[in-house]
């Protein structure tokens, strides 16, 4: 629209998207895996609430967490879950990781037009008993990775993560000397969500963390900060 | 039954007013090999005699799990269950992912009621020729209901389908009003006994029953044959007789489940 000055005047065009923060991140091991989301949804500067998942299980062996629009992570985990059960009817066995993690990215690229804004992480055992991590982009970019974090918080995490799993940037210790434990990494894991629950105001209220192995998936909830 | 001369289609009504295709039907289930149902306050059961046709092949399953909460039993033309099945898993899991909740049993069973009525009355299509035994465990209470070829479906304290299920149905008359406050683990029992009424020169084995169980706390679960020896040597213990092990138990479990024929 016009002036009588003749400049153009920005209207705020209505967004099909909207972002309700939160930090997922998820560190694989050489038999284990990881995987956590916070639980608060914010819009804005408010809080909506202090408690929405962001994660799902889908197998004993694999689970996904996301972050970005609540709208559709959950209808996105919705269809994940669907899909989940029919290709079980269909095969009469669960899901492999590698199968989920390959459906996820076609569920998205499904709607390259009109994309999830979701953020996901899927994490679990691979068909060798090895932890996988795999991370994705809006439109199903799938890379199979030691560790990722997404999400509001993702680029405090990130950093810790890269320092202490991939050591990078490290003087103090060498690769051959590090072993990944499942107790490192799960202190790992509550620390790095912790801290970023501390300087992203989007990060916050409860974390739900859950570790999957051979055994099968172990889920626990803990609180963060409120503020 | 011998042929008449109102019996050439499903659109021709008999002077007697039936409609002797649906009841031929019905015969095709009646071919089946044994299935039966019973239930109580608390689970409802499947026990059905799986047939092979000769040493070389696997046993027919017969028990088929539709979602979490509910599972079929069928008799008749396998392959007719086959869609049948895939009609209720898709139903159930459209309710799943539409409402968040499990599709109530009676639900799923009216559908499937109205969908076999459809092909009694469509120019060029045929009955289905299988009954269903369905049980589900779904607002607390148990189900059990029956379908057939001609559309009508009823719920059942306990109930048989298949060849020389009229043995099987007397022993379930018989003991159906102890059935409620039963456990588990001896309406199991009850649903073996009665199928050993109707299993007539087969001997009941591990592979060749198989056994369903659905309820409270229990997700709908087809038991592994190993259980299914256990409810077995306690039929036999009570009628002292001996069955002898001839082969090793892995080797015949591993055989047993990759011969397993899938379904949808």
């Amino acid at each position: 629209m016009e002036t009588y000055l003749g400049e153009k005047q920005q209207a705020s065009q209505w967004s099909p998207y909207i972002n309700n923060g939160g930090s997922c991140l998820a560190v694989a091991g050489d038999d284990f895996a990881v995987i956590a989301s916070d639980t608060r949804m914010s819009l804005g500067y408010s809080i909506k609430t202090r408690y929405s998942t962001k994660y799902l299980k889908i197998t004993e062996k694999c689970s996904i967490v996301s972050s970005g629009m609540q709208a559709d992570i959950f209808t996105l985990h919705k269809v994940l879950k669907s899909r989940a059960q029919i290709y079980e009817q269909k095969h009469g066995k669960p899901m492999s990781t590698d199968a989920v993690a390959k459906l996820v990215s076609r569920l998205l690229y499904y709607r390259r037009f009109f994309p999830y804004y979701t953020f996901n992480i899927v994490a679990g055992i691979d068909d060798e008993g090895v932890g996988c991590v795999f991370s994705y982009d809006a439109i199903g970019t799938l890379e199979r990775v030691k560790y990722s974090a997404s999400g509001s918080g993702s680029s405090l995490i990130e950093p810790v993560l890269d320092n202490q799993v991939a050591l990078k940037n490290r003087n103090d210790i060498k690769k051959e000397d590090f072993k990944l434990t499942k107790e490192y990494a799960i202190d790992l894991v509550k620390d790095a969500i912790t801290s970023a629950g501390e300087r992203d105001i989007y990060t916050g209220d409860f974390v739900e963390i859950s570790v999957i192995d051979i055994n099968g998936t172990h889920e626990e909830k803990f609180e963060l900060r409120f503020d | 039954m011998f042929r008449t001369q109102y019996d050439s289609d499903i659109s021709i009504y008999s002077p007697e007013g039936r409609l002797y295709q649906i009841e031929y039907a019905m015969q095709a289930v009646a071919q089946g090999s044994t299935a039966l149902g019973l239930k109580s306050k608390t689970h409802a059961v499947v026990v059905t005699l799986m047939r092979s046709s000769d040493e070389l092949s696997s046993h027919q399953r017969k028990i088929f799990k539709v979602d979490g909460h509910m599972g079929i039993a069928i008799s008749g033309l396998t392959a007719d269950a086959r869609v049948l099945l895939k009609f209720m898993r898709n139903e159930t899991l459209h309710h799943k992912f539409v409402y968040g909740s499990d599709l109530p049993t009676g639900e799923v069973v009216s559908s499937l009621a109205m969908k076999s009525q459809r092909n009694t009355q469509r120019w060029g299509r045929r009955p289905y020729g299988v009954g269903l035994l369905v049980i589900g465990y779904d607002g607390d209470k148990t189900h059990l209901y029956q379908t057939s070829p001609s559309g009508n479906c009823f719920s059942y304290y306990a109930q048989a389908i298949g060849s020389r299920s009229q043995s099987a149905r007397t022993y379930l008359e018989k003991n159906f009003k102890a059935f409620p406050e039963l456990g588990l683990e001896e309406l199991v029992l009850h649903g073996v006994k009665a199928l050993k009424e109707s299993s007539g020169k087969e001997t009941l084995t591990k592979l060749n029953v198989g056994i369903a169980v659905v309820g409270k706390e229990q997700k709908f679960e087809i038991l592994k044959p190993n259980k299914v020896q256990t409810y077995l040597d306690q039929i036999l213990q009570t009628e002292g007789e001996i069955e002898i092990e001839n082969e090793n138990e892995n080797e015949k479990d591993e055989a047993a489940e990759t011969l397993e024929l899938k379904l949808d």
